[in-house]
This record gives structure tokens, sequence and C-alpha cells, in this order.
């Protein structure tokens, strides 16, 4: 069931934490794009979207690496990410790094105005009201800020989430809380970012869920990594492993049971 | 105020340590964000008010001068004068001078984060005169010689019985076995003990929230009334403040005043809310027998027309601060300075220079939490960034994190060499990581692995196993 009448091509914008740490999510969007009607093609010349060097002030490695995006990109009706915060780098920041008179300030906007992240273009685009999953058990659901507050994926996942059998959903306290990951934020001051992910364990602890999902593999490899470092008997996916049904990959963290 | 930004690592350890820290700066969550969150929802204009404070602001920054200009002509028809201080020293020799003319001894004020800024107090000590802090929060720093650690809760990082303590020790002809146990009793004895200040100062000096251009009036906001007996009672009345308080009309005023106390502190207006405009009239049964505003610009004009003038729009209502999640963590003597929080971390750089105030902007996740409750719609994430690419174009990063930075895009942008050469490591770690799934400890990742474990990857990357599926098929 669609909104924008019939099939579309989709670039898979695969994340470079997605294509090292966890392919599993890969093809978990895969098979949600598909079963929205669309044909998936996933470029080779992608690695990254840039944001280390975006954040880190280097705008010249950025904006080199927002031109391989793009032309690697262009042809493709739309770019989807399993990530609110590589999304939110391609379709809110790749614009403003090119001058105003350079022709690739045309693309980088005609490029974002057709990057989804990927329950949001789930739902929003092609008009997906629930999927056909089953998922036994409690769940608390983090939502990444990028995603939150560039792209207003909120209601999205949850909304689809809703519709997968057996599945209970309990919110965070704070659902608008950061989990202390911020890209190289987490390594350079590791401290303090160590505080504020331990305040979302906590949160994540207090709602008895079994299971945490969350739409960014980095929160999520931040929220995993410390929940095993606490001993916590919580599992971490990615929401897109849920609701496409595709479960059989251990949670993050957790070592393939032979 | 004595410069600690530099040494904000070290700032924020000592912080996330202190366990009197800690417990106060629990208190912020419920206390702030969560009555902001309720006043948000329940004015349903909340949204357009911020579009029209924004405007406002910026119409008013692109002719800043006009304003000005309007505002003192209306000071001095009303009977006041308006002095420019162009430095920090100016500041401090301009409010001096005034008191020293007057030849007062005593110097009451109401809360301000520019005499902060100056170092004011330190100045008139220096000189014989002595400054007596008045809002409560102020006043218990104060007592503690402790510099504020929030712009508008200046005491947030201390408990109550750290409150108590200061009390206790510097309140001595008060009985010492006193029971100041509840916050009532502390506000009891903080207000007998300000009251005898209060009537015995030469001087006030308030901040202002606004400066009217209209009718040359002066605004405060209060929620103890302070900034009233402050501007009231001596002989002479001086508001120190700077040059983007200017705001066109009353109607204007109105506007930002809905948002300030919503976003500060959750109540729909402080409970004082003080327009001053010049020194008594005749007529009048009290009132300061001179008004003076001295306006500080120590590098506010020279942010116009640069990628900073957004950060004047800032009506220092510290709702960013209150929901950062990294102020949360270390409060806001981590900072170093006056200004903490995200904004903090975009003006510290501004004021004091990027290569002193470093850190601030970069520890930062980029939530971007603060831009989306700040009253006046200011892009504080993108300034950091703006900070940051200043340093990285200066060099002023550490070396190992720009050759890392540097290396990491060398194959970043090299597609064909990344995907050979990650799909090599990932094996490699995979296979390292694989009966566990994931490293308590790995080379070269001490940085995550002193906190938190690293989940171990599946071993094949997706762009490797995606050339295979498509091979198959």
């Amino acid at each position: 069931m669609t909104t924008d009448g019939g099939g579309a091509t989709v670039g898979l914008f695969a994340t470079c934490l997605v294509d090292l740490f966890r392919p599993s999510v890969g093809f978990a969007a895969v098979r949600l794009l598909e079963a929205a009607g669309c044909t998936v093609e996933v470029p080779a010349a992608q690695t990254c979207c840039g944001q280390p060097a975006y954040n880190s002030g280097d705008r010249r490695d950025a904006r080199e690496i927002a031109r391989q995006v793009i032309a690697a990109f262009e042809p493709y009706d739309y770019v989807v990410a399993p990530s609110g915060s590589c999304a939110g780098m391609i379709r809110i920041h790749y614009p403003g790094l090119f001058a105003a008179d350079d022709p690739w300030r045309a693309r980088a906007e005609a490029l974002a105005a057709r990057t989804h992240e990927l329950i949001a273009f789930l739902v929003d685009v092609r008009g997906m009201t629930a999927v056909e999953a089953e998922f036994a058990g409690s769940v608390t659901y983090h939502d990444g800020c990028s995603g939150l507050r560039e792209l207003n994926v909120r209601d999205q996942p949850r909304r689809l989430l809703r519709s997968v059998k057996g599945l209970e959903l309990t919110e965070l306290h704070d659902t608008e809380a950061c989990c202390g990951f911020g890209g190289t934020f987490c390594v350079k001051y590791a401290d303090i970012s160590n505080a504020i992910v331990e305040r979302k364990t906590a949160e994540i602890v207090e709602t008895g869920a079994a299971t945490v999902l969350a739409g960014d593999l980095g929160c999520l490899l931040n929220i995993a990594g410390k929940l095993h470092r606490q001993d916590r008997k919580i599992a971490a996916r990615h929401v897109a492993e849920v609701l496409a049904g595709m479960t059989e990959a251990p949670p993050i963290g957790e070592p393939v049971e032979t | 105020m004595d410069i600690t930004s530099p040494a904000f690592k070290q700032n924020a350890r000592r912080a996330l340590d202190d366990a009197h820290l800690q417990e106060a700066l629990g208190h912020v969550h419920a206390g702030f964000i969560d009555k902001r969150r309720k006043v948000y929802d329940a004015l349903p204009e909340f949204e357009q008010l911020r579009d029209n404070a924004r405007d406002i602001k910026n119409h008013t920054l692109a002719h800043l001068d006009l304003y000005l200009e309007a505002f003192e002509e209306k000071v001095r028809e009303t009977g006041g004068e308006v002095h420019y201080a162009g430095t920090a020293a100016d500041a401090r020799d301009l409010v001096l001078g005034i008191c020293q003319r007057v030849g007062a001894r005593t110097v009451t004020k109401g809360k301000s984060m520019i005499a902060e800024e100056v170092g004011l107090n330190d100045h008139l000590e220096a000189n014989g005169i002595e400054p007596v802090e008045t809002d409560l929060g102020e006043y218990i720093i104060q007592i503690r010689g402790e510099a504020p650690s929030h712009i508008i809760a200046p005491a947030i990082h201390l408990t109550k019985d750290q409150v108590a303590d200061g009390f206790r020790r510097a309140h001595t002809r008060l009985p010492p076995d006193r029971d100041l146990s509840d916050a009532s009793s502390l506000l009891a004895e903080a207000r007998a003990e300000l009251r005898q200040r209060f009537l015995a100062a030469d001087v006030g000096i308030t901040g202002a929230n606004f400066l009217v251009a209209e009718t040359g009036t002066s605004v405060i906001v209060t929620n103890e009334g302070n900034g009233d007996l402050t501007q009231m009672l001596p002989r002479v009345h001086i508001v120190l403040t700077s040059i983007e308080k200017i705001t066109p009309t009353l109607e204007d005023v109105s506007q930002i005043v809905r948002l300030l106390a919503r976003s500060a502190t959750g109540q729909d207006m402080a409970a004082y809310t003080t327009f001053s405009t010049g020194p008594r009239r005749a007529g009048d049964p009290d009132g300061p027998e001179e008004f003076h505003v001295v306006i500080l610009d120590n590098g506010r004009s020279a942010m116009i027309g640069s990628e900073l003038q957004d950060m004047l729009r800032c009506i220092r209502c510290g709702a960013c601060m209150n929901h950062c999640p990294v102020y949360q963590e270390v409060g806001g003597h981590a900072y170093g300075w006056v200004y903490s929080g995200p904004m903090g971390a975009v003006l510290t750089p501004t004021l004091i220079g990027v290569d002193k105030a470093g850190h601030l902007p970069n520890a930062s996740s980029f939530c971007g939490r603060c831009e989306a409750v700040c009253p006046m719609k200011i892009p504080l994430p993108k300034m950091m960034r703006h900070w940051r690419e200043r340093e990285f174009e200066r060099h002023l990063s550490p070396a190992t994190q720009r050759w890392g930075l540097g290396l990491w895009a060398f194959f970043a942008r090299r597609p064909w060499l990344y995907h050979r050469a990650t799909r090599l490591a990932m094996r490699v770690l995979g296979n390292m990581g694989a009966r566990r799934g994931r490293f308590r400890r790995l080379p070269l990742a001490g940085g995550w692995t002193r906190h938190r474990d690293l989940p171990t990857p599946q071993g094949q990357t997706f762009q490797e196993m995606w050339a295979e599926r498509r091979r198959r098929a």
C-alpha cells in the first residue's frame, strides 16, 4: 500500500555503523522497503555520511564526502537510511556545505528533499500503517536526537510497533533525553558521556522492558555497551529488525549461540 | 571572575565525583524540565511567540544603533543618564565613579550577569565599597565565596544543608544552635538579614532583562522582589547592562516576556516584573534621586554581522542549560566562567577567546535539545560547530584527534579502499570477539571501553554481504 502511486527506486544508505557492525539491520531495512513496494539498490560508492568530519569542524572533508554521496545517490527516487542522524546529515546539513552559487548546492538540495529516515519513509511516504511481524515481550523505545529534532521521527516507529503482535511498549520517563553517544563526543568526553548513558540505562531498567529498541545504531552500540558493562540482561536491537520480523541475529553485544 | 575554562575536563571530572553537586543537580530535571513542559503544553501560541520574539530581536539587531540612540534620548528626557562602556574595565570604572561621587559605602545588587562578567564586586571591594547581593541565590554564594553556577539559579549546585551551613558561619550574631532544617527558616533568616542591608544601601545596582527604546525604561524580572528594593530605596539606581538588551517598544517586551518565565522556571510570569523609567518625579512617594544606565559592549557589537549574531538574541532565561544533558551531569562551575551550559559554550569563546574556552563547544553531543527549548530560537549547536571549525582551522584541536580524523577521511573518500580495509578489519574483530559477543577491552578503543563494552561486529560488512547476494542472484 503506497501513497505515491506504485514502485519507487530506493538507494539504501546503509550507514557506516550498520555496514561495519550489524549488516542484519541493512537487510531488515531492505525487507521493509521491499514490502512497501520499493526496488532497493545499494550503491557501492558509499562509505559514510561525513558527520565525523562535519562535527569536528572539518568542512572540507565533509564536503568531499557529501559530493561522493550526492553523485552516488542522485539516480534514485529516494535515499533511505536506517538512521536519523545520517538521514539528517544529508537532508538538513548537506546543502549548507556548499556556497550559494556552487552547482553542488542545488544538487544537494534536490537530494535532500528525497532523503528520509527509514521508518518515517515507510509511514509518511509509503503510507505503511502496520507490519506483519511478531515479537513477544516488553519493549521500550529510545528516540535518537537527530531523528527526533531534525526530522520529526517520533510517532512513526511507535505506530508500527503497536502493530507488532505480542509486543508491549512502555515509554521511558524522559523520551527526549540524549543517550550520550554524540559521535566522537562519547570518546572525547568519555566521563561525561558515561554519566549521561548511565542516566539513560537507569530509565530503561525502570521501564521493566526486556528489550530496548532505537532507530540509530550509534545510540544502540552505546546503550547496549553500557547495559552489558552493568551486567544488565536487557537486549538491544534496531527497531527495523523487529518490524521486519528478522530477529534471528542475537541482540547487540550478545554472542551467536552455537 | 577567575577563568578555569581551559581545565574543563578536570572540572567536569571533579563535578561528576562531587556527591553534593550530583544530589543538587538531580533536582534540575523535575524542577525545570517538567515545569516548562507543563506551561508549554498549556499555551497554544507558544510556538508563534517564539517566532515573533526571534523576529523582534533580529529586527532590533539590524538597527541597533538607532534603537540605542532612541533609548538614550528617552532616558535623558526622563531625567536619567546613559553611559557607554566599551570594555569591562570601562564598565567597572564608570560604576565605581558614580558610587564614589555620591560617597557610597554599601551597594545592594540585584542579580546581574554583566556584573559577574566585568568583575564588579571585586573592584568595588578593592576600593572600599561593600557590595551586598540581594538575590537569595547570589547572597548564598557570596557568603560562601563562590561564583554563580547557573544564570538564573546561581546557587543551584548547593544542597539545603550546604546553605544552612553557610548561614551559620556568616550570621554570627544569631544563636548557633537554631533550627535551619527547612527552607522556610532559611528564607526567613535571609529576609531579615537582607532587609537591614536594603535600607542602609547608598546605591542600588540592577541588571536589565530589557531596555525599552520607546520609553527609556529598564525592565527586570525577579521572584523575590529584591530587584525592586534594590532600585527604589537607595539614592542612586545604576542599571548595569549590555547593548543587546535593547528592545524597541513596550509591546515588543510584552511578547518576549511571555516566554521568559515559562522557559526559565515554568511560571507563567515571574512574581515581579518591574518597569523603571528615570529617577523619582515630583510627587512620587519613593524612588531613587539618580537613574543611570551603564551599557556594556565588551565584544558584542563585533558579533553583529558575524556567524555569532544570533547569540545576541539571548534573553538569559537558562532553558538551554536546564535541558542540556551535559550541564545536567557537570553543573555550571565546570564551564569555568560566568556563562555555562549551551549558551555559555557559544558565548564564552566569543568573549574570552576560543583558545581559552575551546573545550566548551566541543563538550556537546549536539542533541539539539537546547535549540528546541530556546524561546528565541537560537541555533546553538550550529554556533558550537562554528567554534569547532575555527579551532580546526587554527589547529587548536589535539594532534592525535586531527591525525585520526585525517586518516579516517582518507579512507572514507576512497570507497574501494575503504571497503577492502573494513572487510578485513571486521573479519578480524568479528573473530576475536565472537565468543563473548563483545569486548571489555580493545587496543586503540580505550576511550570507549573505559566505561562500556564494545559489541562485536557481525564479521562481514553489509557491502560485502550485499555484493555476495547479488552475485548469487
